[in-house]
This record gives structure tokens, sequence and C-alpha cells, in this order.
């Protein structure tokens, strides 16, 4: 099998519910597809509900429940709307992938205000709401699945990316605290690093950095979306009970 | 259901023990086992069993289960 073939990762999430953050595009849209595709119920979210339309018509088509919210995760009554909403028309809420993210990248002695709190914003307290809120139903129905999609920035340096790495970092401390307040109650709590991924925030990089960029990856190639979903699957799945608390990283070997 | 035995039965079911071992008296952490995950959880319970709202302040006061009753008794009538 090449390495540009992708066969399905043969796992169940029939009779689950999740919600998945900034599954307009790219990782997140991959993943919410996936999920689908495996049987979860998926509340797919974004800024603008009207970005969700094809990640909504992909489930649909493959003959998959999905609902689209529009929802800024920064603001607590609308990630609490969210929350509700689902647990409102399925009743429960087994996993939540927080994968809204954003880079305003620039080298730290002339980085603004707004692009540090903007990253920090949506990368942290984005997860940290719509967390707490999924939490409270999970603990009460002592199951659920809790991912974060960090990155590769959190565990290594990037130049101009003070602000999305200390939010990726961030990130990981979070899912580890957190992991150890709710392991009783069958919540697992893990994150994903993914490193260079092929989407629209790496093609606006272009080929001569891509090249630089391939020779640090041991693979020697850029990941694909549905790579990184993979890892999402597994933990979800019921044979990720025992996993908690850690980092997986997807990345071709270039932090190793 | 009188308040008092809508509150056993949540503290029963929440944390796990037998409804004729909680008393009037009994402590949540010392008699009943209670972490400070549970006490977190027991609070969220019974604000939406009674449909008020427990300050952390007044959570933090509140060590037995007479104590709950009393305080979800009053804000009730409040």
């Amino acid at each position: 099998m090449s390495d540009n073939s992708h066969a399905a990762l043969p796992v169940d999430l029939n009779g689950l519910t999740a919600i998945v953050t900034g599954a307009s595009q790219g990782i997140g849209k991959s993943i919410a597809t996936a999920m689908a595709s495996r049987g979860a119920k998926v509340a797919v979210v974004a800024r603008n509900a009207e970005k969700l339309a094809d990640t909504v018509a992909i489930i649909e088509a493959a003959g998959g429940v999905a609902q689209a919210y529009s929802c800024d995760v920064t603001k607590r009554e609308s990630v609490e709307a969210v929350v509700d909403a689902v647990m409102e028309k399925w009743e429960k809420l087994d996993v939540l992938v927080n994968n809204a993210g954003v880079t305003r990248d620039n080298l730290l002695p002339v980085m603004t205000d707004d692009e540090w709190d903007n990253v920090i914003e949506t990368n942290l307290r984005g997860m940290f709401l719509f967390t707490r809120a999924a939490s409270k139903q999970m603990m009460r129905a002592r199951f659920g699945r809790i991912i974060n999609i960090s990155s590769v920035s959190g565990l290594m340096g990037n130049p101009g990316q003070t602000n999305y790495s200390a939010s990726k970092a961030g990130m990981i401390g979070f899912t580890r605290s957190l992991s150890r307040e709710l392991g009783k109650r069958k919540v697992t709590v893990n994150a994903i690093c993914p490193g260079f991924i092929e989407s629209d925030m790496t093609k606006a990089l272009g080929p001569a950095v891509m090249d630089e960029v391939k020779k640090r990856i041991p693979a020697q190639r850029m990941g694909k979306p549905e790579e990184i979903a993979d890892g999402v699957l597994f933990l979800a799945s019921p044979q990720a009970a025992y996993i908690t608390g850690q980092v997986l990283t997807i990345d071709g070997g270039m932090t190793g | 259901m009188s308040v008092q035995e809508r509150v056993f039965e949540i503290v029963a079911s929440q944390l796990g023990v037998d409804q004729d071992k909680i008393t009037m008296e009994s402590s949540f952490v010392n008699d009943l086992g209670a972490d400070s995950l549970d006490t977190v959880e027991l609070v969220m319970e019974l604000e939406e069993e009674f449909d008020i709202d427990i300050p952390e302040d007044a959570a933090d006061k509140i060590e037995t289960v007479g104590q709950a009753i009393k305080f979800i008794e009053e804000a009730k009538n409040s």
C-alpha cells in the first residue's frame, strides 16, 4: 500500500454523539466526516454556519447524521447554547473535539496585543469554555471523550508563533490536568499534535518553504487531514478507554 | 416527595452510598466519602433538581446533608 492511499480505520462509533469545533474546513472537516462515517451523530461548529454547508453535505451524502451550529467559541453564552442545543436534540454528548484554532503569526517584538489576545482567546479560552460545558454532561453520564487538537508548535518552537505555540502548549497542560480530574468518571482527555498537514493554512506557505519543511520530516511528505482524523477516531473509540492525559503526535516523525 | 427525600436520593446515587446510611448529620466528606469533584458534581445536581443557584462561598459552608437541605429550603422560599 502506498503512503497516498487511505484505508478506513475499523472503528465503530454508532450510538455516540459528538461536537467538532472548527469543522468547516481542513482537519476539523475531515474529523467530522470521519466520525459521522463511523456512525456518530456529529454537531459541526464554526463561526459562520454557512461555511459548514459543505461538511454537512458530505456527511449526509454518505448517509451520516450532522447538524450545523454557528458559534463564537470565545463567548460563554454562544458555547453553552450549542451544548444545550445538542443535549436537547440528541439527549447526550459523548465526544468533544476542540479543533477550532487560528494563527496570527508575527515576531514577538512587533506582535500586537490583538494578535496575542485573538490567538489565546480562540485557541485556549474556546477550548476551556466548550470543555467546561461538555464536562458537566460527561461527568453525569460517567462517560466521555475529550480530544484537544494541539500542534507540534506546542511541543517545539517556531519563529513568529509565540502566541500560537503558547496556546497549543497550554492545551497540552490543560489536557493533562483535566485527565486527572475526570479519570474516575470514565471521561478521557487527550491531545493530538498534528505536524505539517495539507491544508489551506500550510498551502499559504508556498512551494519553497514547503520543500524546506519536507527535509525536516523523516516521512518526507506532508500529512493528510485524514491521518489526523484517524487519531481522533481511535481516541474516541471504546478501545481507547484506558488512554487518558496523553499526547498523540502525528507528524511523520518530525519531532521524534 | 419532600426536599429531604429528594436530597437523600440524589446524595445516595451521586456518592454511591446506601440511603439507609444517610442521616441529617452525615458529613459529605467525612462520612459519605465525597472527594472534591464529587462535591462539585453534587452541587450541580442539587442546583438542577431544585432550580436554585448555590454560590461557591455558600457551597463551601455546606458540610452535612442537613445543612444542604436547610440551604435548599431557604433558597426555595426566598
